[in-house]
């Protein structure tokens, strides 16, 4: 038999809950790297980070009168948690993920109207208030990548072990939380440079900051977004514009100013996979909400991004700088999707701003 | 004094209360004065401070625009209350330089900046030119007493969240006989920075004003009926 139906015969798109599930699940080699790599306090995190960030949304959607199921189940604050999960210290002590998440889905999220109100992305606004807040927890709080626990003589902690420091703050005994955490490769190169102790052929010959490609440890989970990335743009779920402008502009930047001071410039490989790069291009500058909408102006967003990314790692005042280089080029979205809309076939070119 | 007048010079007296404190509050209504509120809110102490300099401030050049109010002409009438603000905040600035000299030092720019305190120069102009001066000064203490309010809600909320303590520092203000003051409100703990820092400020200053939009919200959908059910009854 034959369908009754018309022209045009055009695929349905994927509907809101479908593309933040397909992203979540997208991740999940991202995640299970960073499992793999700096214990299982991320999965502490990722779990508790879910719990509070559903149960904020279940409350502040009956506060504001809206229909809960239906957007509980857009997977949108279940999408903000695990990226919340994933960018905390893997030590991270429960009240940090719970003050983040609250930030993150009462304030950023639900205060500015809820998915597709808000005007900063969600995660991001957490991690930053977490950073300027706590700034001890948010930067000693990484455990030592598994790659170099034989090198440092550190220890590791098991599952419950983790469970334990998490959400009680115990320790099981001769373990202290200095042989648990070292430095991130980002902030070793940082403070080294800063404070001109040790050139990059030094840092590489002491063997705790310079993996493959780029810091160690971090390295394979950055490769691992950047697969679940590139999936991601295979399959339609983000446009090329944003991920490729921001890797391009950090790269260039990198290329340009370390080939003319080598000593004090890590390579551009290095910046490309360090800290939360691939997570930042592929993951959350590409959030639809808060970026920019028009090719044009996503490109330039990206590149705002990849930039202030380079300028707050080299000249800033913090090791990473994804969260904060987001959120400011979140502000200027509005103003480059005024100034970049695309000519509507018919109109001269200037037609739209004489509106 | 007949019962009438008196009768309209208590209901006068008490609508500029309820103006000062709440109706027509420098910060909730007016939203003037919102500078040294963010700036200065970050403890208790500090923010009764400046909020007891900034009433002083009102009260006395309340009075003296009311005392020249017949005199100046209105053609330079702004001149002269920005001097008269000036030196009434000089004086000021100089006794607490004199007698609160640490919390002076804690206040720094913020005790002179309290002459571009817009709330000021806009009570002189709207209130103080056109009335008595007993009706002037009482009206210089509630807005400041308002202001005050708003100030201490603001730097209580700060300053337990930031860093888990009440009236901290409070021998800069009363004397090393009242360090008993001080109210440790969480032992141990870690402490907020971003409540202190000023974001904290523009973010608790949004709860305050939210709240309190919410609350008049809410009696404006309950008032409709009272005063309906006031006239039915006016009718029988």
């Amino acid at each position: 038999m034959f369908l009754a139906q018309s022209s045009p015969f055009l695929k349905p798109g994927l509907s809101v809950a479908k593309m933040m599930r397909a992203v979540i699940l997208l991740m999940i080699p991202g995640i299970v790297t960073a499992i793999y790599v700096f214990g299982y306090g991320i999965l502490v995190n990722i779990i508790l980070s879910i719990i509070f960030a559903l149960s904020f949304e279940t409350s502040i959607l009956y506060l504001r009168n809206r229909p809960i199921k239906t957007y509980l189940s857009d997977s949108s604050a279940l999408l903000t948690a695990i990226i919340i999960g994933v960018a905390l210290p893997p030590l991270a002590p429960w009240w940090l993920t719970f003050i983040g998440v609250l930030f993150a889905i009462v304030i950023a999220k639900q205060l500015y109207g809820g998915l597709g109100y808000n005007t900063f992305n969600p995660a991001m606004v957490a991690y930053a208030i977490l950073l300027i807040s706590f700034p001890a927890q948010m930067t000693t709080y990484w455990q030592t990548p598994t790659m170099l626990l034989s090198q440092v003589d550190g220890a590791t902690l098991s599952l419950l072990e983790s469970i334990n420091f998490q959400l009680f703050g115990q320790l099981p005994a001769n373990v202290s939380i200095d042989s648990l955490t070292s430095a991130s490769p980002l902030g070793i190169v940082r403070t080294a440079i800063s404070s001109g102790a040790a050139t990059i052929a030094e840092i590489d010959a002491q063997g705790n900051a310079f993996g493959m490609l780029g810091g160690i440890g971090t390295e394979w989970v950055n490769m691992a977004f950047l697969v679940g990335g590139l999936v991601m743009l295979r399959k339609g779920l983000i446009s090329w514009h944003i991920p490729v402008s921001l890797l391009a502009t950090l790269g260039f930047l990198s290329l340009l100013f370390g080939s003319f001071e080598l000593d004090s410039n890590p390579s551009p490989l290095f910046h490309l996979f360090s800290g939360a790069t691939m997570l930042g291009a592929f993951f959350i500058a590409t959030d639809p909400v808060t970026a920019s909408t028009t090719p044009k102006g996503r490109i330039f967003y990206g590149a705002g991004i990849g930039a202030l990314i380079y300028i707050i790692r080299t000249w800033g005042g913090y090791p990473d700088a994804i969260a904060f280089s987001v959120l400011i080029m979140n502000m200027c979205a509005p103003l480059l999707d005024y100034y970049t809309q695309p000519r509507v076939y018919g109109h001269g070119l200037d037609d739209h701003q004489e509106q | 004094m007949s019962e009438q007048t008196q009768s309209t010079f208590f209901f006068q007296y008490k609508q500029i209360a309820r103006d000062g404190l709440w109706d027509n509050n420098t910060i909730f209504a007016q939203m003037l004065g919102l500078c040294p509120l963010l700036a200065v809110s970050n403890s208790v102490i500090n923010a009764l401070g400046l909020g007891i300099a900034t009433t002083l401030v009102l009260i006395l050049s309340n009075m003296s625009v009311s005392l020249i109010r017949n005199i100046v002409r209105p053609e330079i009438r702004l001149p002269v209350f920005v001097v008269i603000i000036a030196s009434v905040v000089t004086t000021i600035e100089l006794i607490m330089h004199a007698w609160f000299h640490e919390l002076y030092l804690v206040l720094g720019i913020f005790i002179p900046l309290i002459v571009t305190n817009c709330a000021i120069i806009a009570r002189a102009e709207a209130f103080a030119s056109k009335n008595t001066i007993g009706r002037s000064a009482f009206d210089g203490l509630m807005m400041g007493l308002g202001f005050t309010l708003v100030l201490l809600i603001l730097g209580a909320m700060r300053e337990v969240i930031g860093v888990g303590t009440l009236f901290a520092n409070a021998h800069i203000m009363f004397g090393d006989g009242m360090q008993w003051l001080t109210i440790e409100v969480f032992s141990d703990y870690e402490g907020f920075l971003l409540a202190i820092l000023p974001p904290g400020a523009f973010i608790g200053l949004a709860f305050i004003l939210a709240t309190r939009n919410f609350y008049m919200q809410k009696r404006k959908q309950k008032k409709p009926i009272k005063q309906a059910m006031i006239t039915e009854a006016k009718h029988c």
